[in-house]
């Protein structure tokens, strides 16, 4: 591929694949599950952390 | 026995190949590694031999596998211990190279303490020594706690943090020597290259290791943006210290690429290390220490992947910003600015992310003083991610360019964002890994955010003074078309800038003294400190009554 050839396809195809999976990958978490599963995400962290692993701290 | 033999020997094997190494070097710098290499082996060996457990030899080296229901911390102590190091010595190393700018005598006359060696050292140890066991200490806390998970492969672990460690001393004492790729943020050569790389792919298994055996389905953001960091700098290095030795056992290379193609091979690595490494990093630690701080979910989930993706998507691109009106083609410079441009959106989503996760909960911002460090270091990752995109405006960097400004807002993004979310975390940590009721003091954290706050206001202000005042006076022509100000003028009228600078450098290492100290006191389990709490609800039970009136 000759560098001009590689440098339009850069900016037609290239960046319509580019916009089209950023899109996708943004897109799923919009979803209608999306909503419950960033809701459980987000507090999973809060979940009780057990004595054993975890310090006491104030 | 055969193990205790063949860990001994191995590492007696490779002090000798480095002290072979060492006398047939070709330059004086390549044998000091090499000699420091072999003095590492050689330590590694007798500590093989001393730690060995010859009872558990003469048994038939019964080894009770690790308790998989306990994460491996140990790893993590060190790094808070190295971070908090690492970072006296970066800062005191910018403070003197800040007031050499203003009091050149204190070069010393040396090639050893110049200003041009010391740099390096300064930005490497800050970045990479400071910022860099930060990264890999809270990576590995951060990674079990959401994974739920034992640390794959602790061992391995290990050596990713001694291991960093040695390629630090090796490439800080380089600089010292003059060894130098002369690569922004890559000035380590050839060999120190090679060894990172083989840290890092081992940093890349332990981490990916523990997401692959986690017992959590779905894997928390911060994973994301430490993974994305881990993978993306592992290219990046590769990429950029791509050379070719002069010599095997000399320490000079060169680039495999040359020109406008090394230049901008060079600030797709330099600005990616600041938006993989300084950014996507420590934004991993603020998905993860700002709620548990705030003991409140982060704001938005959601908004969280779309500041993910589009930092990923955008941040790639932006490189070229770094060579406005160079030989770089005119649209690979427009490229560069429209995307920097952009990033300004996603980034202004994640503060505003960040932020917003003390939503119903603004009084921990005068309660907390670990919070206000958190709210802080959001504050100046706002800042210096919309002072960024307007300088990669051309028009704006024809003015900025080469100037005390971009100076400014580097140290804007680094000690207000990457050190304030730093210091949070270590204060975070220190009590949770050393099993502490809490801190040795609270109000010494308030000491901290005061001295660094005001040390980053003065710092900041200074250079945006000194810069745009040197970006006029060197464009600044008379009448008769011919330049105003020679050069060493424009540097005598800085004078003042440089001291002010050097005095915000002195408030922000005071301040992080007064951290190792508190942070000292809390490790080593001194009771805590006697002090006035942060917020006591102040209460006369006597007063609280109403007036009654006598009669006289």
């Amino acid at each position: 591929m000759s560098y001009d050839a590689l440098r339009h396809f850069a900016d037609s195809w290239g960046l319509v694949f580019m916009g089209a999976t950023y899109g996708l990958l943004i897109g799923w978490h919009f979803l209608p599950h999306g909503r419950r599963h960033s809701h459980r995400a987000a507090t999973m962290i809060f979940e009780s952390e057990s004595e054993a692993t975890e310090a006491e701290h104030g | 026995m055969d193990r205790l033999v063949l860990r001994t020997g191995g590492w007696f094997a490779l002090a000798l190949v480095a002290f072979a190494a060492m006398l047939a070097a070709r330059d004086g710098g390549f044998a000091v590694h090499m000699g420091i290499v072999s003095l590492v082996a050689l330590g590694l060996a007798i500590i093989a031999m001393r730690r060995a457990d010859y009872a558990a030899v003469a048994r038939g080296l019964l080894k009770m596998p690790a308790d998989q229901g306990r994460y491996y911390d140990d790893v993590i102590r060190w790094g808070v211990i190295a971070t908090v190091s690492w970072a006296l010595a970066g800062f005191l190393a910018g403070l003197y190279i800040a007031l050499q700018l203003a009091f050149p005598a204190l070069n010393l006359g040396l090639e050893y303490t110049s200003f041009g060696r010391l740099r390096p050292l300064h930005t490497s140890a800050v970045i990479f020594a400071f910022g860099g066991n930060a990264l890999i200490a809270t990576s590995f806390y951060v990674v079990q706690r959401t994974c739920r998970a034992r640390l794959f492969a602790p061992k391995l672990a290990d050596f990713v943090f001694w291991g960093y460690q040695l390629f630090i001393v090796l490439a800080a004492t380089g600089y010292l020597m003059g060894i130098t790729e002369g690569k922004e943020y890559a000035e380590p050569e050839w060999y120190v290259d090679l060894w990172l790389t083989i840290v890092w792919v081992a940093y890349l298994v332990v981490f990916g290791g523990t997401i692959v055996k986690r017992s959590e389905p779905h894997i928390y953001v911060a994973n994301w943006f430490y993974l994305a960091f881990i993978l993306t700098i592992a290219m990046l290095h590769i990429v950029n210290n791509l050379s070719m030795p002069v010599s095997l056992l000399g320490s000079k290379s060169y680039a495999a690429f040359a020109g406008v193609q090394d230049a901008l091979t060079q600030w797709w690595y330099g600005h990616n290390a600041v938006g993989f490494f300084l950014t996507a990093g420590f934004l991993a630690m603020m998905y993860y220490f700002v709620p548990k701080q705030a003991q409140r979910p982060v704001y938005s989930y959601r908004l969280s992947i779309i500041h993910f993706w589009s930092l990923i998507f955008l941040y790639i691109w932006a490189g070229p910003h770094h060579l406005h009106y160079t030989a770089l083609p005119d649209w690979a410079q427009t490229l560069g600015m429209v995307f920097s441009i952009m990033l300004w959106m996603p980034s202004w989503g994640g503060m505003i992310n960040g932020l917003m996760t003390l939503n119903g909960a603004w009084d921990k911002i005068r309660t907390d003083p670990i919070i206000r460090m958190m709210v802080m270091a959001l504050a100046f990752y706002g800042m210096s991610t919309f002072e960024g995109p307007m300088m990669s405006v051309k028009a704006v960097n024809s003015l900025s360019h080469y100037t005390d400004w971009t100076i400014g807002h580097v140290h804007s993004g680094a000690l207000g964002w990457n050190g304030m979310i730093t210091f949070a975390c270590l204060y975070y940590l220190a009590p949770r890994l050393w099993r502490r009721e809490r801190l040795y003091s609270l109000r010494l954290v308030n000491w901290h955010f005061w001295l660094a706050t005001v040390g980053i206001v003065l710092y900041a202000a200074s250079m945006w003074v000194a810069g745009i005042m040197q970006g006029l006076m060197w464009r600044e022509y008379g009448a008769d078309g011919y330049l105003v100000y020679a050069f060493s003028e424009v540097v005598s009228a800085m004078w003042p800038m440089y001291l002010i600078r050097a005095a915000g450098g002195l408030l922000y290492l005071s301040g992080a003294i007064i951290m190792a100290w508190n942070i000292g006191r809390t490790i080593a389990g001194s009771p805590l400190r006697q002090e006035k709490p942060m917020h006591g609800a102040s209460h006369d039970m006597a007063a609280d009554k109403p007036l009654i009136a006598r009669p006289a």
